[in-house]
């Protein structure tokens, strides 16, 4: 039994302590006939060197390839001092912060991270993270209809410019409670007025834009915000924090700013991990603090004046208030806030504007080398970031089929979730990419695209 | 091990304009700081984020030193009851970080993928195997989102049978928080049942609750209490007769892992907290793996992508696949690096080990509890066995010596402890929920049996000592008053 | 022991209640209620014109450990909540049948039901 330090001898000097014979009498109260003897399906144990060795055989047979994809995953250079100091012990194998007085540097780091995590998106006040983006959204509908007095339809309208799966865990998420999402068709790549103009003097309870959108198009925040105030409707921001190193945060928004920014805080320093575990963010103003899902940290001070951090407001949470909670989440995304925040505190405001920057053009030389390709050209015109859709001519699925047979992973095939797109493929690039790698996926991409299209 | 003693300045107070950890700035050919032409400007930043402008070395450092502010599992018995902070070991964390796995993207086509599906394709599997349910879905990512997953399937299962008058689910009062917060999300209402004195379900409260409207129960087994559910097959059948599910609260999965199989107890769905049981971090707060079991009639609607098998290949199975599922919980597919970190553990059990697990985690707790009791000490339910954990009551204490269960609480951490858990569950007063997990050795437990013996010692002779704990740590006791009248919840530089 | 004016009506819940001389009703909660949940850090008023039955939530207390809702004792229509509350909660702590009161209350007929200050005693004494 590979973690347990028991010898013959500490088992013996227990049971004798405790009063019992063997190991098993402990188990004595559990009805005979629900004991089981064996775990036949289990497999042999494998020592370290074994698992090892497996590990490391099944991670080289999915190979290192070349990455494109976006779609709400954003591949960037992470310091090794990011994980280094992540992973120590005294970070990942520390408990959630209940008790203060022995989790301050657990506590500070959090307080660190709201402050920055606010400021970027302009807002006032941050929680202590939710699961991850897709969540995110449902927890910020969620707050929403608890925050917004006036309204009572709790009818959520959604663009389908919005990520599809973030609509889709909303949509699970949330519909249990009586929250309607209502989805908005955006064919043109975009939210306009006009989309929105069927709803005016309805009661809507919030709106979601999320920017950049899915097709990594920018949207009309400032007009779309305004509209929605003026229409009495709360605003939710789901948004790219790498992107908010030069775009306009959603807190300035319009007017007045949106009523609740959310977004996945994957792209400050957490590796793409086949998915996750990422840390989804979300922030508000200080009138809907008590709205807020999940843990806050605040500062105090300790019996004899020093400063310290302690969770608070925890009357809201699970623990307390049970069935009136304004959510059931208990443990988030500890380890992901702390890489996050060590991630952000590098670059500082000047190192997450020439990331941004950077992908902004290595996508731009990205998106002129593939339309350079006969048989490819963009989708939607207008100011993007990061991100774009193009259109092949022919379907998506066997071009990146050929692409990842060469190392690449060219994009994300939108045909499954917008199928009147027709054969849209969604590129990324960011500032991992070099003029070299873009020029690989060029070549290869002509070399997929030189035999003629069949006729349909 | 040096405890940092000294508090460590807020990372924005090291700030100096122009300072940066500039060897991780993009610096190739283009325009660092010329911002983008082609974006509008009304759609640009015009002031820059509040984030800390400083050096690399300082924020190494600063970090670095926060993290010594910490008690840890590395670093600390930790017996927080109901937590199973059990070693995480490091084999876990290296081989989930190989660089083919961190580097793949979600999205990635599967053929290159197959050797992270193998992973979890097997992960699904074993769990199956030692809960004794017919189906595993790896996506939820925390236990109360397996919660969130498997009562919303218990819904889901009740209208797909047409029988819409269900939505009611029995919790007993000793629950978690999360179980009657979750009843609520999923558009339920909670109806609580009380535990009796030997810490067992209220047999006859439940026979009085369950009816035409019982979606089902939720139960933890062990209980929150730390003792064997006895009437579980009793109370299965109830609810199975009254037409409800019961559902399996999996946080003290770790009491009776290799020796009990929820599946075999009667229940329909569970969820098991990875991050417990399977010894994935628990990092300060997260991130979890709430995956869930569930029995036959429960599989149509398991919570979507689960990891499917044709014959050699592996895939994801969507939304073609499972149309009757509740749907996506998840962007992507979960907290995959998670997920890996139990395989890998899984992996390294094996088939004794995973026996072992229930027994020595049942054995250490026992043997605490035997010892505190022989001190003096009074545990809860004194007739039971313990399971993986057991309850003290310092109720004594606090009436006798106006020494509370927080205060014995915060002078542990003095003697190099940190705490059990408090307060929970609410229906034992002053009560110390104690949880030493399988991976400590007897020495670690007799350290800490000493320390409650000195801390009750100096409860009865100088009892303020023990009520203004801890004296050694970074900070005294924390006002948490001030903290939720005073909101300070970001740092705001000095007015110039 | 917990204070029970003798002059006050009370309910099983922990309110109480103050016929005014104008005919309306005042409602806060008990010396046990508050002594209950320790130092209050928020109170959740209702706004003037509020319909209440009895038994309604008009009113959430929050300290540290919980967050209570607070009854309605009476039906009738909100004439104010104390907005005093806002920025001191500690006033229910402190004086919780004085200047800690919750909200004034215009009753739609004779309040019934409630528990004199021994009833309410004896209620807290079985209580435990």
């Amino acid at each position: 039994m590979p973690f347990n330090p028991h010898t013959p001898d500490d088992v013996r000097q227990m049971l004798a302590a405790i009063g019992a014979n063997k190991v098993d009498d402990l188990f004595d109260e559990i009805p005979k006939e629900l004991r089981i003897e064996a775990l036949a399906g289990i497999p042999d144990a494998l020592n370290e060197m074994q698992i090892g060795r497996l590990m490391m055989a099944r991670a080289a047979q999915d190979g290192l390839p070349l990455n494109f994809i976006g779609a709400g995953a954003y591949e960037h250079h992470i310091p090794a001092a990011v994980w280094a100091v992540t992973t120590r012990g005294e970070f990942y194998s520390a408990y959630t912060p209940y008790q203060a007085e022995a989790s301050q540097g657990t506590l500070q780091l959090i307080y660190e991270y709201q402050t920055m995590i606010s400021s970027l998106t302009g807002m006032e006040v941050s929680n202590a993270s939710l699961y991850e983006g897709g969540s995110a959204v449902a927890e910020a509908s969620l707050m929403a209809v608890r925050a917004h007095r006036k309204s009572k339809s709790q009818r959520i309208l959604v663009p389908t410019t919005v990520h599809p799966n973030y609509r889709k865990v909303a949509v699970a998420t949330a519909s249990g409670q009586g929250v309607r999402f209502e989805e908005i068709p955006c064919p043109k790549g975009q939210l306009s007025l006009a989309d929105l103009a069927k709803y005016q003097g309805e009661d809507i309870t919030a709106l979601v834009i999320q920017q950049p959108n899915f097709f990594g198009q920018l949207e009309d925040v400032d007009a779309i915000t305004d509209w929605a105030h003026a229409n009495g409707i709360f605003v939710i921001g789901s948004v790219n924090p790498t992107s908010l190193g030069i775009l306009k945060p959603p807190g300035q928004w319009g007017a007045k700013g949106v009523d609740i920014a959310c977004g996945d805080c994957q792209p400050l320093g957490v590796p793409l991990s086949s998915g996750g575990p990422y840390a989804g963010f979300l922030t508000t103003r200080m009138e809907y603090v008590r709205q807020m899902p999940g843990r806050i940290v605040g500062r105090t001070v300790d019996a004899i004046g020093k400063q310290g951090f302690a969770l608070t407001l925890q009357a809201r949470e699970q623990h307390i208030r049970r069935g009136k909670a304004t959510s059931n989440i208990c443990t988030n995304q500890g380890l992901l806030v702390t890489a996050a925040t060590i991630y952000l505190s590098l670059l500082g405001p000047e190192g997450l504007a020439r990331v941004a920057n950077t992908s902004h053009q290595r996508a731009n030389e990205l998106i002129a080398a593939l339309t350079r390709v006969k048989g490819v050209r963009v989708a939607f015109e207008g100011p993007r970031f990061h991100e774009a859709v193009l259109l092949l001519d022919r379907p998506v699925a066997p071009v990146i089929a050929q692409l990842a047979a060469r190392g690449i992973v060219g994009g994300f095939d939108l045909s499954v979730d917008y199928p009147e797109l027709g054969n849209a493929l969604l590129v990324c690039a960011t500032e991992t990419r070099t003029a070299a790698d873009i020029k690989a996926y060029a070549d290869a991409l002509t070399e997929s695209l030189k035999a003629a299209v069949r006729a349909a | 091990m040096a405890m940092l003693k000294h508090p460590e300045k807020i990372i924005f107070e090291y700030s100096r304009p122009g300072r940066g950890a500039f060897g991780q700035w993009p610096t190739e050919r283009g325009t660092p700081n010329d911002v983008a032409s082609d974006i509008p400007e009304n759609l640009l930043r015009k002031t820059p984020a509040l984030l800390p402008e400083v050096s690399e070395l300082e924020v190494v450092r600063h970090f670095t030193r926060l993290s010594q502010l910490n008690f840890s599992i590395d670093t600390h018995f930790y017996p927080l009851g109901s937590c199973t902070m059990k070693y995480n070991p490091k084999a876990c964390n290296q081989y989930a970080m190989l660089p083919g796995f961190l580097n793949r993207h979600p999205l990635a086509p599967e053929p290159l993928g197959q050797g992270f599906l193998a992973c979890m394709f097997e992960l699904q599997e074993m769990l199956k195997e030692v809960t004794g349910m017919q189906g595993v879905a790896l996506s939820p990512m925390a236990g109360a989102h397996g919660e969130f997953a498997g009562v919303a399937m218990i819904r889901a299962y009740h209208r797909a049978r047409g029988d819409l008058a269900r939505n009611e689910i029995i919790v007993p009062i000793a629950a978690h928080g999360t179980n009657p917060a979750t009843a609520t999300m999923c558009g339920c209402v909670v109806k609580e049942i009380p535990v009796n004195d030997e810490g067992d379900v209220d047999v006859e409260a439940l026979k009085a609750a369950v009816g035409p409207n019982t979606a089902g129960i939720m139960l933890t087994n062990p209980s929150t209490c730390g003792v064997f559910e006895r009437r579980i097959k009793e109370v299965a059948k109830i609810v199975h007769d009254a037409g409800g599910l019961l559902y399996y609260d999996g946080a003290n999965l770790n009491a009776i892992l290799g020796k009990v199989r929820p599946g075999d107890m009667g229940f329909d769905v569970i969820h098991m907290n990875l991050h417990k049981t399977f010894s994935t971090p628990h990092g300060g707060g997260g991130p979890g793996a709430g995956a869930v079991g569930v029995s036959a009639r429960l599989l149509p609607f398991m919570p979507i992508p689960v990891v499917g098998q044709e014959g050699d290949k592996y895939r994801w199975l969507t939304e073609k696949d499972l149309p009757q599922s509740i749907g996506r919980l998840s962007a992507f597919m979960g907290n995959a690096g998670v997920l890996l970190r139990a395989y890998i553990y899984m992996r390294m059990l094996g088939r004794e080990g995973m026996h072992r697990v229930g027994e020595y985690a049942t054995l250490n707790a026992n043997y605490l509890m035997a010892r505190l009791a022989q001190a003096g000490f009074d545990p809860a339910y004194p007739t039971r066995r313990a399971s993986h954990e057991f309850i003290i009551t310092a109720k004594k204490q606090a009436r006798d010596l106006g020494v509370t269960a927080m205060d014995f609480a915060k002078r542990l951490l003095d003697y190099g402890f940190h705490a059990p858990t408090t307060y929970f569950p609410l229906l034992v007063p002053e009560c110390l929920l104690i949880e030493p997990t399988e991976t400590e050795s007897k020495e670690a437990l007799d350290g800490f049996i000493d320390a409650m013996i000195a801390i009750q010692k100096e409860a009865e002779t100088n009892a303020d000592l023990v009520k203004s704990a801890p004296y050694t740590m970074t900070v005294r006791r924390l006002d948490d008053v001030r903290a939720a009248r005073q909101l300070d919840l970001t740092w705001k530089p000095a007015a110039a | 022991m917990s204070e029970i004016p003798a002059d006050l009506k009370y309910t099983k819940s922990h309110e109480w209640v103050r016929t005014l001389a104008d005919g309306n009703v005042e409602v806060g909660i008990t010396d046990h209620a508050q002594g209950a949940l320790g130092d209050l850090v928020f109170v959740e008023v209702p706004d003037s014109g509020k319909a209440l039955k009895v038994g309604d939530t008009f009113a959430v207390v929050e300290s540290v450990k919980a967050a209570s809702d607070v009854y309605a004792p009476v039906a009738g229509a909100v004439v104010e909540g104390n907005a005093a509350l806002g920025s001191q909660p500690e006033l229910i702590n402190s004086e919780p049948y004085g200047a800690g009161w919750i909200m004034r209350l215009k009753p739609g007929g004779a309040p019934s039901g409630l528990l004199s200050a021994a009833e309410y005693q004896a209620h807290l004494a079985a209580e435990g």
